[in-house]
């Protein structure tokens, strides 16, 4: 079993279990496990040798039309979510920028999306979930009650127990189309500047380039927006490309990310345009493009993100953009986003600042350059997003998440340590 | 509008209509269900113990905004079929039998009560039920039957050939109500699923590159009922397969392990 960055690679046996019966007395048997949602985490948080697949669990529950609390079951994907409730003008409070993962992933890596600055993480959204301890007891969490466990599994990476379903606000939209402003800026600062200007806007998120040295570091385009009110509501079937094969490694190389960034940075106008786009290519670009992570080759890839606190975040940015650019491994999408409050939950990544998100291919050299931005990352008071790590050492993670240790002592308690357990929390000591 | 004689032109089926699915808690039923209500169809589902679909009866309701009632059915109590059926308000526009035991084989070389229940729930019990909804269709000169049979029923071989042997008799049932039915206009549909990873088959060891999920064995059943298609194998490599199977010497093939 992989990941979606291809890497690492596990050999493992997966169980596929929809009734809760049965996940009970599955719980009973075995040893260790780890939940697998649809395999959209980057890294090895959802992989051991034995895996339970809760994807079949997808029943939609309840749904009240007046306040748009949907109650569902945690393997459903959000995308079949968006595929029956956009049409009717609902939306997800919070997105990530892939819809194909389920409710469960969402939660346990407490999701976040380009509206974090204002609806905060997936958590925000829910109104409570059921989840089963390691002695198979169901219990309901959420903000006021079993609190605790609530904190403890949003942003848990199904360390805490199996998530069964769960009850989440949707929002009212008018429109399936988002009126998009794009920013193109020419530096880091200027970056920033957009970033605060624009900050009331709902949704926001900048490409950014990654190689450009000199007066030029950090140029980027900020896409802002909101959806439309036109009442533009019709399904519509995308059609999806699929990249057929692995690309060859050397496909992608620091010469040919250059020229793609060129030419995409050109292809937006100068100053501030205006654009309007259906939701799918705004929230999910590359959901259209099936298998993408072929593109980085056989021996797959990984995506490195840190966030920095605000304060920090222009100095370390620079820094990190320096020393990426030095190392001349380019990376082909690089996201960089404002966030909002960091909320109460134990192994949440966001707090407020700013993140930067990089794909790199996995090649010779490059973990010992992720352990130098490791550095700089810590060493300005920020973290690394566990949904997408396969390799940060130990004390660069608990560095990053001062809650590790209330979360230990929480999984000590219920015996979770003995039973759940994924690759990444064995490599990081959760 | 083509000319659709001798069927009846009011059988192509609005989309008001129900359909109604017996053994509905299989896998590759849920599937079916899924995939009419997508389309559009109310939905009967039934099955013993109905109560346990009250989940995916709100799932369907929710994703598809569709009617779904449901209605308990022991289909190895023959006397209740006929008042089952009539129970119904409005009657179905077609019906799935998705009731299937594979049992064990072994098992069922010992205990007679075994082979009996396998041949029974997957034979004589959708004989009983068939039959009742064969006669109102025949009546109303439209509706479809979809029996779900399985390719185990092509050739018996000595891992499961009481099941096989029992689907073999469903099959061939299934052939001559399409023949009795055609005049009145009513279609009759053989599915037979090779490999389908479900309930039924796990723990088995299936080979990838045969095996289909049960959406795309409804999927394949839905284009093929639009279609009217007689004898359906899903995934379509089946009919090669058990084309070659079925032509295997007796001599020859009485000597294999397959």
């Amino acid at each position: 079993m992989k990941s979606w960055g291809n890497y690492p690679k596990v050999a493992s046996t997966s169980f596929i279990i929809s009734e809760t019966e049965k996940l009970r007395s599955f719980l009973n048997e075995i040893d260790e496990v780890i939940t697998y949602g649809n395999g959209r985490s980057y890294g090895d948080s959802a992989l051991n040798t034995n895996m339970v697949c809760i994807k079949p669990k997808n029943y939609f529950l309840n749904f009240d039309e007046t306040s748009g609390l949907l109650h569902i079951q945690a393997g459903a994907l959000l995308s079949e979510i968006l595929e029956f409730f956009v049409p009717r003008g609902w939306f997800l409070r919070v997105s990530p920028g892939t819809k194909f993962i389920t409710v469960g992933g969402a939660i346990a890596s407490d999701i976040h999306g380009k509206n974090h600055h204002i609806e905060g993480c997936f958590s925000e959204s829910l109104v409570m979930f059921r989840l089963m301890l390691p002695n198979g007891e169901i219990v309901a969490c959420s903000k006021t009650e079993n609190v605790e466990l609530f904190r403890a599994t949003c942003g848990g990476m199904g360390l805490t127990g199996i998530i069964l379903d769960a009850k989440l606000y949707l929002k009212r939209i008018g429109s399936r189309y988002i009126q998009q402003k794009t920013i193109k800026t020419r530096n880091l600062r200027e970056t920033f500047e957009a970033f605060e200007m624009y900050s009331k806007q709902p949704y926001s998120v900048a490409w950014i380039d990654c190689l450009t040295k000199g007066k030029g570091m950090g140029k980027s385009l900020l896409m802002v927006g909101d959806f439309c009110d036109d009442g533009r509501l019709d399904f519509k079937q995308k059609k999806k490309v699929n990249i057929p094969f692995y690309f060859p490694s050397f496909v992608l190389n620091s010469f040919s990310v250059k020229i793609f960034n060129t030419l995409y940075y050109n292809k937006a106008g100068n100053g501030v345009t205006e654009q309007k786009i259906d939701f799918e290519s705004f929230f999910y670009p590359l959901d259209s493009l099936g298998h993408w992570n072929r593109i980085y080759g056989k021996n797959g890839f990984t995506q490195y993100q840190f966030i920095l606190p605000k304060e920090n975040s222009y100095e370390g940015l620079e820094e990190i953009l320096h020393t990426i650019a030095a190392s001349g491994k380019g990376s082909f999408l690089s996201v960089l986003k404002l966030y909002g409050k960091e909320n109460e939950n134990y192994l949440s990544f966001p707090m407020e600042g700013y993140s930067l998100a990089l794909d790199f291919k996995i090649e010779k050299g490059l973990f010992k350059l992720l352990d130098t931005i490791d550095g700089i990352v810590i060493k300005k008071g920020g973290r690394i997003y566990l949904a997408k790590d396969a390799r940060i050492p130990r004390e660069n993670f608990v560095r990053g998440y001062p809650k590790v240790e209330n979360f230990r002592t929480l999984r000590k308690r219920y015996g979770m340590h003995e039973k759940f357990n994924s690759i990444q929390s064995k490599r990081l000591g959760i | 509008m083509k000319n659709l004689t001798p069927y009846n032109q009011n059988d192509l089926g609005s989309k008001e209509e129900y359909i109604l699915i017996i053994g509905a808690k299989s896998d590759i039923a849920r599937a079916v269900a899924r995939k009419y209500a997508k389309e559009g169809y109310q939905l009967y589902l039934m099955a013993r113990d109905s109560g346990s679909l009250g989940e995916f009866s709100s799932d369907l309701r929710i994703r598809f905004e569709v009617k779904v009632e449901c209605l308990d059915l022991d289909i190895l109590d023959y006397n209740s079929h006929r008042n089952c059926y009539d129970s119904l308000k409005q009657k179905p526009y077609g019906v799935f039998t998705a009731v299937g035991y594979l049992g064990e084989q072994e098992k069922a070389e010992k205990d007679i009560g075994e082979s009996v229940r396998i041949i029974n729930t997957n034979f004589t019990g959708l004989v009983s039920f068939l039959n009742v909804v064969a006669n109102d269709f025949e009546k109303r000169k439209s509706g479809f039957i979809c029996g779900i049979s399985s390719v185990a029923g092509d050739r018996g071989r000595k891992g499961n050939f009481i099941y096989g042997s029992a689907k073999a008799a469903f099959t061939t049932y299934l052939s001559g109500l399409r023949n009795r039915l055609y005049e009145s206009g009513v279609h009759v549909m053989t599915v037979k699923p090779g490999f389908v990873a479900t309930k039924m088959t796990e723990g088995l060891d299936l080979p990838k590159k045969l095996t289909a999920t049960p959406q795309q064995v409804a999927n394949d059943i839905y284009k093929a009922q639009k279609k009217r298609k007689n004898v359906v194998y899903t995934l379509w490599l089946w009919r090669w397969i058990m084309l070659l199977v079925r032509n295997i010497p007796e001599w020859q093939f009485k000597k294999m392990n397959i």
